[in-house]
């Protein structure tokens, strides 16, 4: 009696774990039916190109040759000794450090000035984001235009003021300052969109509180409301650091990289050595510097700021 | 020194004085010069497709046309397909979103909910391949995308517009993005569908899928921004004309036809009203889904 009770206990329990190996290992079958899709395409367009070019880094691979030898770090001395290298270094980061603050900036001047219930604020607000839904190329022929040396309209305003016509995009001094003023123009409606998001979620009870202790204005914008935005700061810092030192399409529509390389960032660089050289080992070394600068820049970045980032918990 | 900081705090006081008499908010006076400035480019764009070239080329700038000159629009048209490029972009920026909503659902579900061998591992790789700029994966994906078309399928290949869906069908941010937004949601549900018999898919596409239509929709509005505005793969991908997208056919017609200002701000209209358009029509659910990006990091 006993002896068959404990033995149907136990076939109970044999069927139960069973049963419960056969949903595990369902799952197993589940789990990889649903990731393989995505994932393969995953792999064969990013983890297996990481891979890659970082061996393409250390070979020496172009058209011109089938066979792709090892030269060791040679592509990597080459860069250390290329001029045009520093230049796009010198560059890339002459852009990052005034088009990041500047975005940076008009974003949050704006999205105080729209952070109230005004009238014709839909219109204002609508304007900002349109720079939004322009792209980058749409943007650069538009701007290439107003630069105009001849007959645009940004020397027409200087010369209101008596200021001779400028060269602009065709002045090796001046041509990389258009590009920033055109990507942060370009920008403008995200920065908007981010700090107004976030300064929706400042307490209104914060800013009476600061008021009722008698800070103008000024006081309680500096030490009240920045504090509060400045989750909202360190993401936009990162993210268009990111973007900055990645630089590209505006270059490539509106000078080339000229005049004499005055506008030769890290990216079209590469680009140019890959897709117009077709120096693909170099190019390949070249990416992975850019990739080895926007690490170290976002973790300094991360590093520095959480210093000066307060989250409300 | 102090001679002259007197008479500068009587002026800021007069101006407070003033401005407390203002029929309307001070705030206007620095946004309508900020919006003018934002919006002159455009203006400006639309302005110069109307003119006559001698118009666009006159100095001063002529700010008001004597006529309007529409005919710069079809002479843009007939020197390039700029209908042929807008339905390039639309069916890559369309086919990507769908393949993204489905295949990021999936893994991103699978990842968040199932226990399967080499799920860890797995993730780690797809999460590594999100902190590494595209300028890395470029050259191999373009030699990988070039081998893929001659020897498994021409439609994938180089000069092909599945060159530009296939490689961003799936995206590490979407799976992550989505994982996360599952794990927020309750399981009870699941495991009751569960215990009623429906399979894995079933509880995936009737029960989780209809809660996270939030989530789907802000990966549709970013994963179309960045289809519709992507210019360094197609540039690198495409050569021919008839395969081109909007900004890399507008920027093969400007280096055509640089110096005609009047048929390149024509062209270049044509190429950005679709996309204001949609914006503007969708304009709260563009906006919410930029900002939730930056959020998400506070």
């Amino acid at each position: 009696m006993t002896a068959t009770l404990l033995s149907r206990d136990q076939q109970h329990a044999a069927r139960a774990r069973a049963a419960r190996r056969r949903v595990v290992s369902s799952e197993h079958f589940a789990g990889w039916a649903f990731v393989t899709p995505g994932v393969v395409i995953i792999l064969l367009f990013g983890a297996v190109p990481i891979v890659w070019s970082a061996l393409m880094s250390f070979q020496r691979s172009n058209l011109l040759s089938s066979s792709t030898p090892f030269v060791g770090v040679r592509n990597y001395q080459q860069m250390v000794h290329d001029p045009i290298v520093a230049q796009a270094i010198q560059h890339t980061l002459i852009y990052t450090v005034l088009f990041v603050p500047g975005t940076m900036i008009v974003g949050l001047f704006l999205a105080v000035a729209m952070n109230r219930k005004i009238r014709f604020l839909w219109l204002y607000r609508t304007a900002a984001y349109a720079t939004m839904a322009i792209s980058t190329i749409s943007e650069a022929i538009v701007f290439i235009w107003l630069f105009d040396p001849s007959y645009g309209v940004v020397n027409y305003a200087l010369s209101l003021f008596g200021v001779p016509a400028q060269q602009f995009l065709n002045s090796p001094s001046e041509a990389l300052y258009v590009i920033v003023t055109m990507t942060i123009w370009g920008w403008t409606g995200f920065a908007v969109v981010v700090y107004l998001a976030a300064l929706q979620g400042v307490p209104q009870t914060l800013l009476e509180a600061a008021a009722l202790d008698g800070a103008g204005p000024w006081t309680t914008f500096r030490r009240v409301t920045l504090p509060l935005l400045s989750p909202a700061s360190l993401f936009l810092a990162v993210w268009l650091t990111i973007n900055a030192l990645q630089l590209f399409d505006e270059v490539y529509l509106s000078t080339q990289g000229g005049p004499l390389n005055a506008t030769t960032v890290l990216v079209y660089y590469l680009y140019d050595q890959a897709f117009q050289n077709f120096n693909f080992g170099y190019a390949s070394a070249i990416a992975y510097f850019l990739f080895l600068i926007i690490a170290v820049v976002t973790v300094i970045q991360f590093r520095v700021g959480r210093r000066f980032t307060h989250y409300r918990s | 020194m102090t001679a002259l900081q007197a008479p500068v705090r009587g002026a800021s006081a007069v101006v407070t004085r003033r401005r407390r008499r203002l029929p309307f908010s001070p705030w206007h006076l620095v946004l309508i010069p900020a919006t003018l400035i934002l919006i002159f480019p455009f203006i400006w764009l639309l302005i110069t497709s109307v003119e006559t070239p001698a118009e666009a080329l006159h100095f001063p700038p002529i700010l008001t046309p004597h006529v309007l000159r529409f005919g710069n629009y079809p002479a843009a048209l007939s020197s390039a397909p700029f209908g042929h490029f807008f339905a390039n972009s639309a069916i890559v920026a369309v086919a990507t979103v769908l393949s993204n909503l489905v295949l990021c659902s999936l893994a991103g579900y699978a990842f968040a909910r199932f226990r399967f061998l080499g799920r860890g591992a797995l993730f780690a790789v797809i999460m590594a391949t999100l902190m590494v700029p595209f300028q890395v994966t470029m050259i191999p994906q373009f030699i990988i995308t070039k081998w893929l078309g001659v020897h498994v399928l021409a439609a994938v290949g180089i000069n092909h517009l599945g060159a530009l869906i296939l490689p961003n069908a799936a995206t590490a941010f979407g799976i992550f993005f989505l994982r996360q937004f599952f794990r927020t949601l309750p399981v009870e549900y699941e495991e009751s569908a569960r215990v009623d018999g429906a399979s894995r898919l079933t509880v995936l596409f009737r029960i989780v899928l209809p809660l996270a239509i939030p989530a789907l929709a802000t990966l549709a509005a970013l994963t179309f921004l960045d289809s519709w505005n992507n210019f360094l793969w197609p540039l690198i991908a495409i050569t021919s004309t008839n395969q081109m997208t909007l900004p890399l056919g507008l920027a093969t017609f400007q280096g055509a036809h640089a110096t005609e200002w009047t048929l390149l701000m024509a062209g270049n209209v044509m190429s950005l009203a679709p996309m204001m358009v949609i914006f503007f029509v969708a304009q709260r659910f563009f906006i919410r889904s930029v900002a939730a990006t930056g959020l998400a990091g506070t």
